[in-house]
């Protein structure tokens, strides 16, 4: 497992300083407080009743983060990606950061008890968080429990713009995270290292969810071929993409070809081949699969 | 219902109990908002996980299922006092308070008091307004249907006890014999319009036109039991039809309720004014409102400048 424990103390203050230039002095000094009295350690209650009254002191506005503060989140932690973030998950995160350094077992307690019984807004501030907290590999459980959830919102969570599935979530959890947003129809394109986590298995299972979903006579998401394509053998390019290079949809047919320039078989490079001026006018284009999972969202909204 | 265009407020219903029907009456007859006190659920719960679910629900669940039908959900979170009885339940849940009682949508600790005013009871009573008090949040009490006017005395004494300013605390369920010392001492007075037990609307004008209508508003309490949800809005139009004016109308059923708990920091008038439309075809935790394939309602129109005067 990658060594991305981050430095709790560093991604405090920062966080602090990107509240400072959001909040009315009033809701900046609650926070800066109600973190300190964490930090020196007070009782139980004080930090389950300001995780929960957060929004209250901050609004929930989106972060917005600047150029400078989003290179500063990626140096804080590989990965980190807060953008997409509102200001409460923002101090909720600190909160809990204000409590991590305690014991480890007294640490998970805690966080274990406000998952249980937080809400759907908790929720995401706890799973966006995952990545920041310590004590990383005794989170997968947790991450796994999220995304067991019907709840597309804390799903996403865990699933997007989130660096710790990637680092920390076994085959088996990571294959069934990619399936499952498949189901809910939550995109795959903001799962970070999508690429890079694909393996035989999972390229195996989505390939007969393909199948599952034609048998119904029903449209497959074409971003579904992003992690087959480097596992694609003879018999997949002959069965499967073939077929989704003939289907009607301009986006199924752009899918087919980049899960077939990533294939390693021979059948597959001729395919290639035999269309190179389409993916030389797609590369021109900047259509990628980034660009796919976006345009097949917005034209299922 | 009332008066074309009134809205209401009813502060005190166990939405959990009722159905889909009732929130569209409610809906029909004016009702914007409504606060669920979590109380026991007609038979006791044996175990404290039990109480986190049932928190859970009506943090969660409830409120998207009242936003459903354009109806605005806030809770109160508390131990009641029947199962205050339960000592072991009671310890496990004290526990479980201060993780929800922050919660968006939360306005007070509630409802708490008395019921046989044992022991055990004043012991959580106690600790309650204790929490409610370093919490710096808002306490709703319950008083008992026995020995009424003794036990709603002691509520108050003990609120006082513990240095709480009565016009943070909420005396519910008051009758004629306990108006008159629930107002001298400065609590909000409601009055909980439920057939056969503890106020009919009738008795409720005659309380109104006595005693005006500084800090006094209605509910319904509307639960599992024979109870009326429409408790609220039929009582306007009673007091209306008995000569009340509109605007005291408006104070008892609307907006002393809402300067009450507002207080809390957790319920503003936007909050329905302003709400989202109402759209059935969202989910919460994928599961819809919606059964056997029913049409999802969705609301289009602009909500109109009409709707949210009361004159």
């Amino acid at each position: 497992m990658p060594d991305t424990q981050t430095d709790i103390q560093a991604v405090r203050t920062t966080i602090l300083s990107w509240l400072q230039s959001r909040l009315d002095e009033e809701a900046m000094e609650w926070i800066k407080s109600t973190s300190d009295k964490l930090i020196d350690g007070a009782e139980d209650w004080v930090f389950y009743s300001s995780f929960s009254a957060v929004p209250r002191h901050t609004g929930k506005e989106n972060l917005s983060l600047s150029t400078k503060e989003k290179a500063k989140a990626k140096e804080l932690r590989t990965g980190w990606s807060p953008s997409h973030w509102s200001i409460d998950d923002l101090g909720r995160t600190l909160l809990t950061l204000s409590i991590a350094e305690e014991q480890k077992d007294v640490f998970f307690e805690k966080l274990e008890k406000t998952f249980i019984s937080s809400d759907i807004g908790e929720g995401i501030a706890l799973y966006q968080s995952l990545p920041l907290l310590p004590h990383p590999n005794d989170l997968t459980d947790r991450a796994a429990e999220g995304l067991r959830t019907n709840i597309t919102s804390i799903f996403n969570a865990v699933a997007h713009r989130n660096p710790y599935p990637a680092d920390y979530l076994d085959d088996d959890a990571w294959n069934q995270m990619v399936l499952k947003a498949l189901f809910v129809e939550t995109p795959l394109y903001p799962i970070q290292n999508i690429d890079s986590r694909a393996n035989k298995k999972l390229a195996e299972m989505l390939v007969d969810y393909a199948h599952e979903r034609w048998a119904a006579d029903r449209d497959v998401s074409p971003e579904l071929w992003r992690s087959v394509g480097p596992f694609a053998d003879e018999k997949i390019v002959k069965n499967d993409l073939k077929k989704v290079l003939q289907n009607s949809s301009k986006l199924h047919q752009q899918a087919a070809l980049l899960a077939l320039s990533d294939s390693p078989v021979e059948s597959a490079k001729q395919l290639v081949v035999q269309h190179s001026s389409k993916l030389d006018q797609m590369r021109q284009n900047n259509i990628d699969w980034d660009y796919i999972g976006k345009q097949f969202e917005q034209d299922s909204l | 219902m009332a008066e074309e265009n009134m809205m209401f407020i009813d502060p005190h219903i166990h939405m959990i109990s009722r159905t889909t029907d009732d929130y569209e009456a409610m809906r029909q007859a004016g009702i914007v908002a409504v606060i669920e006190p979590a109380f026991w659920l007609g038979q006791p719960r044996t175990n404290a996980g039990a109480m986190l679910d049932y928190f859970s629900t009506i943090v969660g669940w409830e409120r998207f299922r009242a936003e459903q039908f354009g109806i605005v959900h806030y809770c109160t979170i508390g131990l009641n006092a029947k199962e205050a009885n339960n000592e072991e339940l009671a310890e496990k849940t004290m526990d479980l308070l201060p993780r929800y009682a922050s919660k968006e949508g939360v306005v007070a600790i509630g409802e708490i008091g008395y019921d046989d005013m044992t022991d055990l009871e004043e012991k959580y009573f106690h600790q309650q307004l204790e929490l409610a008090k370093k919490m710096d949040m808002l306490v709703l009490i319950h008083t008992p249907h026995r020995n009424k006017k003794q036990g709603t005395i002691r509520s108050m004494d003990l609120c006082e006890e513990h240095g709480l300013d009565p016009s943070k605390v909420i005396v519910d369920h008051n009758n004629e014999e306990t108006v008159e010392d629930v107002l001298d001492r400065g609590y909000w007075t409601a009055f909980t319009i439920y057939p056969g037990t503890k106020m009919g609307n009738e008795r409720m004008v005659d309380i109104v036109k006595k005693y005006g209508t500084e800090r006094i508003f209605i509910d319904s309490a509307a639960d599992w039991g024979r109870s009326d949800p429409l408790g609220v809005p039929k009582t306007a139009q009673l007091m209306l039809q008995r000569g009340i004016s509109k605007e005291d109308v408006k104070k008892v059923c609307y907006q002393n309720a809402l300067d009450a708990y507002k207080q809390s920091g957790a319920m503003k008038e936007e909050d329905w004014l302003d709400r989202p439309k109402i759209d059935q075809s969202q989910t919460y935790g994928g599961n819809s409102v919606l059964r056997g394939g029913l049409e999802p309602f969705i609301e289009k129109e602009e909500p109109s400048e009409d709707d949210i005067i009361i004159e």
